[in-house]
Formats: structure tokens, C-alpha cells, sequence
């Protein structure tokens, strides 16, 4: 079914319902009980989720397939949030035309720092991505700020000029009508569903870029990117140009990365510079290598993971420790709130730092290495290893190089 | 003319702070051939030994005074420091001049951060690929910036230069300009002196000792002084040591010039890598040479007059000569030929 193997149709149905079920299995606790913080049914978070997991899937088909790390994504993402904004105050709220013009925007950002960027590989491509996001940041801060709005932000106003607008018309973001931040809720005895417009908006992007990833993995053109990743000299020696390959997956990852910049913006319609900081291609970076990069499902799951904790880890603050920790004598307690404390609440930085180390040092192949590791450890069959690089992924260098010194 | 002089000055002074961090990096990739993104975070520790050493200064106990009351009614509470107890003015000097102790005390320990971070951690990331080694790197430098952020908080800590060494200087009239035209804070001034001396001693220390020329022979060839019987690898891991101290005292002079805060190494990371590419990767005359030229250019584009031409140019020159120079020359300024050319 839609070009796919039987194994891959499966795959993309088990996506496809794990998708549309989230506000159902985000929300196991009921309300009221003293694991519902623990709940992720809320519809601000589930965006992140799905808008973080079509950056990182887009991130992956760079950095995964071709092993060019980039430091800089989070440039495009940027560029994805201001066009959509800049759609809001020039046409009307309809999300649709700021989306394409996010796509196409950061597609042809992608394509100019692409083309420069990718003349060289190893540490001085991430480099150059680095010292490209760094300047895109540092305009917008300063001198773009007639199109960005510097520090504050840019924002719809009610004073821009928004030529398709007329008094009937929607003043939050929507889709045809179908307004982002309105949800169903429902009651299931203890348990709250919400059903956010917005987050199924998102979710059915998400879903077909999955689709768009899946299909890129299987083709010929993934294979090439692989080749790449494998041995780019090699390649080179064949008498095939990599360059022209490598571009076009710099680009659509750059456009998935506007796409999901887009998204935020729908969601929420302000943009700010922050969005392009380093340290927010950092967090790319983390999300991908931390579920699994080169693989499949992995950056989802690293965007969901540390979206998830960002937001749970935060709120667990003294108080609530405490709480869990009742049972324990006085002192006792005292002590593990105290060695607990800095790695929950505002230290949540710490622990995913920390995590982030072990899985470079331990597990080079992420979350999703670690679960097929554990899968191995229970069935502790003697089968050989299934010849299936997605699920699990050998050790390979992570970046293409020409040779070590 | 002034107004040139004025910006020779800032570029210096900027150039000294870029080309100190640069120094090191540049250490410790010629020597181990290690991406290190946590450099900036040593840059951040150093600061933040100045920051501990004046702590410990002004340790204080605190006595009642049951005459006066404060404005609570409560007994006044008149906080001596320990110092200033056990050795009267003396006490007091340190405290003063707690910056320039902080030095004696952030070598030591920067060298036992650095010597502790290679053997526990970069050790087992030689024969794995580049972008594993900026990645644990960076995932070291999270983890080092949220430490202090738990200890010190997110707020940036004000320290203050000797009392003697505030203030500034009417430089102008040494250099011949009218008086008050060149006025220029001490501090700054005192920064670049110490950067020339550190940076001088690094090379000499490379240039004039046997230490220094196994260390010189070492980057050259490593193998090859292996094969001579001389144990390379320890050199190479005293030589990261020495590279944290430097980048450490850059970042506890630094202190009275920026408030140390705990994303400040995130803040230089990205410059400092840029100066060394310019530079040269594993070249310490390129590094040096790129951090000054970089600082000048820095604080040249920063001018009204240029910045009335081009727009928003004092933002990104450095990211541009950067994009440049990779592109047109990647092995850098000074740079080996041969040296990750790709």
C-alpha cells in the first residue's frame, strides 16, 4: 500500500494510529489522582510533540542519512516561524499560504547556505552551518529588524494591513475555519480526553511527512545519501558527483525545518530570534542522536522524550518530592529531596545533558538501539541479527570523514 | 585619528580574550586531535574560580551589636570577614585584590579539571569520529554550565577589579593625542598585558623546553615520537591540563570586564571556534594571530561610519571572514597544508 512493503505499511499504520490516539494515550492517570502531572494530554505539549517530530525526522534525513551534522537548523526553522507570521499580517489568519510560504522560504535559505556549506565536510561543514545560523541570529536581532521585530517579536497586530481579512473573518489561526485552538473534550470517567484541532492539524503533517521520510529511506535516492554516509570517497571514485545528492537532502530537511517553524507559528502566531540560536540546533542535535539518528522512528521518539520531560521534569519542584517522598524518615527524606533537587524543576538540564553524554558514550545508537537491545536481552535467541539498518543501526561513523589522522 | 586609536585599543582588548580561549583549543586539537565544544565551558569554570576565590575572602562572622538596633528593632548584625579578622589590613588587600589571587588559584584546579576530563572522559573518544567527539563535548558542556547554574544561579556575578585597577587611564597622551581624547579603563589595559604575557609563556614554554619540543615533536608526528620510546600520550594529556589552565585564567581575568554567568561559555564557544579556523586547525601562531585580527575587525566594523555603509556589518564580519576562508583557504591562516583539508 502506498508504494510501500508489507512490513513498511505496517510500520506507517502502527505510526498513523499511535498518532491519532496520543490525547487518549498521553492521559493514563485519571484526574485528580497524584500521577496526573505525569499526564501529557494537554494540547500545548502534544503540538511540540508532533511539530519536534517533523523537525527531527527532517533533521534525520540530513544527519542520519547523509551524516552531515549541521549546527545550524534551527536557522531554517526560524525563517519557517517569520514567513508565516508575515503571512498573518499581510493576507488573513488562514494558516495554509504562511505554511507554503515557510516551506518555500526556508527551502531556498537551505539551498544558498546549502550550497556553500556543503564544500566542505567533517567539522568544517558544521562549522560553517554554525557560523551561518550565528549571523542569521545576530541579524535578526539587529539590523532585520524592520521584517523580524528584534527583540520582541514578531507579531500580528491589529493596525497590519491583512488583505483578505473582512469583518467575518477568524481573528485566531485556522484552517479554512476550523479554528487551532479550539478542542473537543471528553469525559471518561476520571479521565479528561482533549481533542485539539490544532494538534491534529499538526499531527496529519506530521504523519505524511513520515510518509514523505519513509519513502525517501526506501528510495534510490537514500541509498545515495547512504552511500554517502558510508564512504563518500569511494563514491567520488565511481565517478559520481555526491554533491548534488547531499544538497537536495540539505534542502528538505531545511524545508521540513521551515515546515515545523511554520507550524509553531500556526500554533502560537508570534515569532522570535531566540528560535535561532545555536544552542536551539543543539537541541536538534540532542533530540536525534538521543533517539536513535539514522533511524526511522528514532528522532521521533527523541523530540517526543525530551519535549515530554522538558515539560513534566520542570514541574517536579521541592514540594512535590517531598510529597513522594513521605514514607522515608524525616532525615532521610531530607537527604534525597537534596540530592534529588538539582537534576528535577529548573535543573532539568542537567539530567538530559548527563543523558545525553551516557547515550554518545554507551549507546551510540539511541533510544531505539537501546530498546532492540533490551528486545535481544529477553528473547536471548541465537536468530542472526535481522539485515534491517533501520531498526537497528551498526555503529557507523556519524559524520561523513574523509580519514582519520 | 583618536577615534582609530580608540578602536585599535577595543580590538585588542577583544582580540586578547578571543585569542587566549583560541590558544587553547587550538592546544588541545594540535596535541590530541580533539573537537572540544566544552572549551567554552572551561572558559565559564575559570570565571567562575574567581568568583568561588572571592567567596571563601569574604567569609564572614557575623557578631551582634546589642546597642544599635536596625530598622527591624533587632540587634544591628556587623558582618567581619575571617581574612580581615586574622590579618587585619592584609586582609582587607586580598580581598581587594581577590581577582589577581583567584589566578593562583584557578591554575591548579583547571589543570585538575582539564587532567580529569581527558583521562575520564575524551580518553575513549580518540578512535571514534569527530562529530562523536563535539557531541559528548557538548553534552560535558550542558552538564558543566547546569552545575553552576545549581550552585551560583542564572544571574550574572558582578566582580570587581582592585580598587587601584579601576577606573581609567588618559592612554591618549602617551601615544601623543590631545589629553582626554583616548580615555581607556585600566582593566582592559592590564587584560591585554596579561594575554601577551601568557600567550609569550605558552610559547616559550613550547619553544624553549624539552617538554615543549617532545610536545612540538609530538604534533608534528606523533607516531614517530612514539616509536622514539617517549610516552607522547602523557605529554599530550599534560598538555590538555595546560590548555585548561590557560583558557581558565583567561576566564577569571575576564571577570571584571563581563559579569560571569553560566551560559557565557556557550556565548564564546562559537567565536573561539571560528578564530581557529581562521587560524589554522592545530596551528597556535594562526590561532593567536586570527583572535587579534578578528578583535580588530570586530571593533573597525563597529564604527559609525562603517556600520553607515554597510548595515549591521559589526554582527557577522567574523561569521563572514570565517565562511571565507573556509571556502577560499580551509586549512586556515597559518595552518599545516594537509591538515583536514576535506
Amino acid at each position: 500500500m502506498f508504494g510501500l512493503d508489507k512490513k513498511d505499511t505496517k510500520f506507517l499504520l502502527i505510526v498513523i494510529f499511535l498518532t491519532l490516539a496520543t490525547p487518549i494515550l498521553l492521559q493514563p492517570f485519571p484526574q485528580g489522582s497524584g500521577l496526573a502531572q505525569f499526564n501529557a494530554g494537554y494540547p500545548d505539549l502534544m503540538q511540540r510533540f508532533a511539530i519536534f517530530g517533523i523537525f527531527a525526522i527532517g533533521f534525520n534525513i540530513l544527519f542520519g542519512l547523509t551524516g552531515y551534522l549541521s549546527f545550524g537548523h534551527a536557522a531554517f526553522l526560524g525563517v519557517g516561524s517569520y514567513s508565516t507570521v508575515w503571512m498573518f499580517k499581510l493576507l488573513s489568519m488562514n494558516v495554509l499560504p504562511g505554511l507554503i510560504l515557510g516551506i518555500i522560504m526556508s527551502g531556498l535559505f537551505a539551498l544558498l547556505i546549502g550550497f556553500i556549506s556543503l564544500r566542505r565536510s567533517g567539522i568544517y561543514f558544521s562549522i560553517l552551518t554554525l557560523a551561518f545560523a550565528q549571523m542569521s541570529f545576530n541579524l535578526a536581532y539587529s539590523v532585520l529588524t524592520p521584517i523580524t521585530n528584534g527583540e520582541t517579536g514578531l507579531q500580528v497586530y491589529a493596525s497590519d494591513p491583512q488583505y483578505l481579512m473582512n469583518e467575518n473573518s477568524l481573528t485566531t489561526t485556522h484552517l479554512f475555519g476550523l479554528v487551532m485552538n479550539k478542542s473537543a473534550k471528553l469525559l471518561v470517567g476520571d479521565w479528561e480526553f482533549t481533542f485539539n484541532i490544532g494538534y491534529y492539524f499538526c499531527a496529519v503533517i506530521a504523519i505524511l511527512a513520515f510518509y514523505l521520510s519513509l519513502r525517501i529511506f526506501r528510495s534510490p535516492f537514500g541509498m545515495m545519501l547512504r552511500a554517502v554516509k558510508t564512504n563518500q570517497n569511494r563514491l567520488m571514485y565511481t565517478g559520481i558527483n555526491t554533491r548534488p545528492y547531499t544538497l537536495a537532502a540539505f534542502v528538505i530537511s531545511g524545508m521540513y525545518a521551515g515546515l515545523a517553524g511554520g507550524l509553531l507559528a500556526s500554533m502560537d502566531p508570534l515569532a522570535g530570534a531566540e528560535r535561532m540560536q545555536w544552542t536551539a540546533s543543539g537541541e536538534i542535535v540532542l533530540m536525534t542522536i538521543l533517539g536513535g539518528a539514522g533511524t526511522l522512528m528514532g528522532p521521533i521518539l527523541g523530540a517526543g522524550f525530551i519535549k515530554y520531560f522538558e515539560n513534566i521534569f520542570s514541574k517536579i519542584n521541592d514540594n512535590v518530592l517531598h510529597g513522594w517522598f513521605s514514607w522515608m524518615p524525616d532525615g532521610l527524606e531530607d537527604i534525597i529531596v537534596w540530592l534529588i533537587h538539582p537534576f528535577v524543576g529548573k535543573g532539568w538540564h542537567l539530567t538530559l545533558g548527563m543523558l545525553f553524554m551516557l547515550v554518545v558514550v554507551f549507546l551510540p545508537g539511541g533510544l531505539v538501539e537501546g530498546g532492540s537491545r533490551i528486545k535481544n536481552w529477553i528473547k536471548r535467541d541465537k536468530k542472526p541479527e535481522t539485515n534491517d539498518d533501520e531498526h537497528h543501526p551498526k555503529h557507523v561513523a556519524h559524520v561523513a570523514e574523509k580519514e582519520e589522522f | 585619528m583618536d577615534a582609530i586609536f580608540l578602536q585599535v585599543l577595543n580590538g585588542l582588548d577583544k582580540g586578547s580574550a578571543y585569542a587566549l580561549i583560541a590558544l587553547g583549543l587550538t592546544l588541545i586539537f594540535g596535541t590530541l586531535g580533539v573537537v572540544n565544544f566544552a572549551h567554552g565551558a572551561l572558559f565559564m569554570l575559570g570565571a567562575f574560580c574567581a568568583v568561588v576565590m572571592r567567596k571563601i575572602l569574604t567569609l564572614s562572622k557575623i557578631s551582634l551589636d546589642p546597642e544599635k538596633t536596625n530598622f527591624l528593632g533587632k540587634p544591628l548584625e556587623i558582618k567581619t570577614t575571617y581574612v580581615e579578622l586574622w590579618f587585619g589590613d592584609f586582609g582587607a588587600w586580598m580581598i581587594d585584590y581577590s581577582v589577581l589571587l583567584s589566578i593562583a588559584f584557578a591554575i591548579p584546579v583547571m589543570a585538575i579539571i582539564g587532567l580529569v576530563m581527558e583521562r575520564g572522559l575524551i580518553k575513549h573518544f580518540y578512535s571514534r569520529p569527530h562529530a562523536d567527539q563535539i557531541l559528548v563535548t557538548y553534552g560535558l558542556a550542558i552538564v558543566l554550565q547546569e552545575i553552576i547554574k545549581a550552585f551560583f544561579g542564572a544571574n550574572p556575578v558582578p566582580q570587581a577589579a582592585p580598587s587601584s585597577m579601576g577606573g581609567a587611564m588618559d592612554i591618549g597622551v602617551l601615544f601623543g593625542f590631545a589629553e582626554y581624547a583616548v580615555i581607556y579603563p585600566y582593566w582592559r589595559l592590564i587584560y591585554f598585558v596579561f594575554a601577551a604575557l601568557v600567550i609569550g609563556g605558552v610559547f616559550s614554554f613550547l619553544r624553549f623546553t624539552t617538554f615543549g619540543m617532545v610536545v612540538r615533536a609530538g604534533m608534528a608526528d606523533r607516531e614517530t615520537v612514539g616509536l622514539l620510546g617517549i610516552d607522547i600520550d602523557r605529554r599530550f594529556t599534560i598538555m590538555f591540563g595546560l590548555a585548561a589552565a590557560v583558557t581558565g585564567v583567561a576566564g577569571v581575568m575576564y571577570t571584571p570586564i563581563l559579569p560571569p554567568n553560566y551560559h557565557m561559555g556557550m556565548d564564546f564557544l562559537v567565536l573561539c571556534f571560528v578564530v581557529v579556523v581562521v587560524g589554522g586547525m592545530g596551528s597556535l601562531p594562526g590561532a593567536v594571530l586570527a583572535g587579534f585580527l578578528l578583535g580588530l575587525l570586530e571593533s573597525f566594523s563597529s564604527m559609525n561610519e562603517v556600520k553607515a555603509i554597510i548595515p549591521g556589518i559589526d554582527q557577522i564580519i567574523i561569521y563572514l571572514v570565517a565562511i571565507v576562508v573556509l571556502l577560499v583557504r580551509p586549512r586556515g591562516l597559518m595552518g599545516r597544508a594537509g591538515m583536514m583539508e576535506d
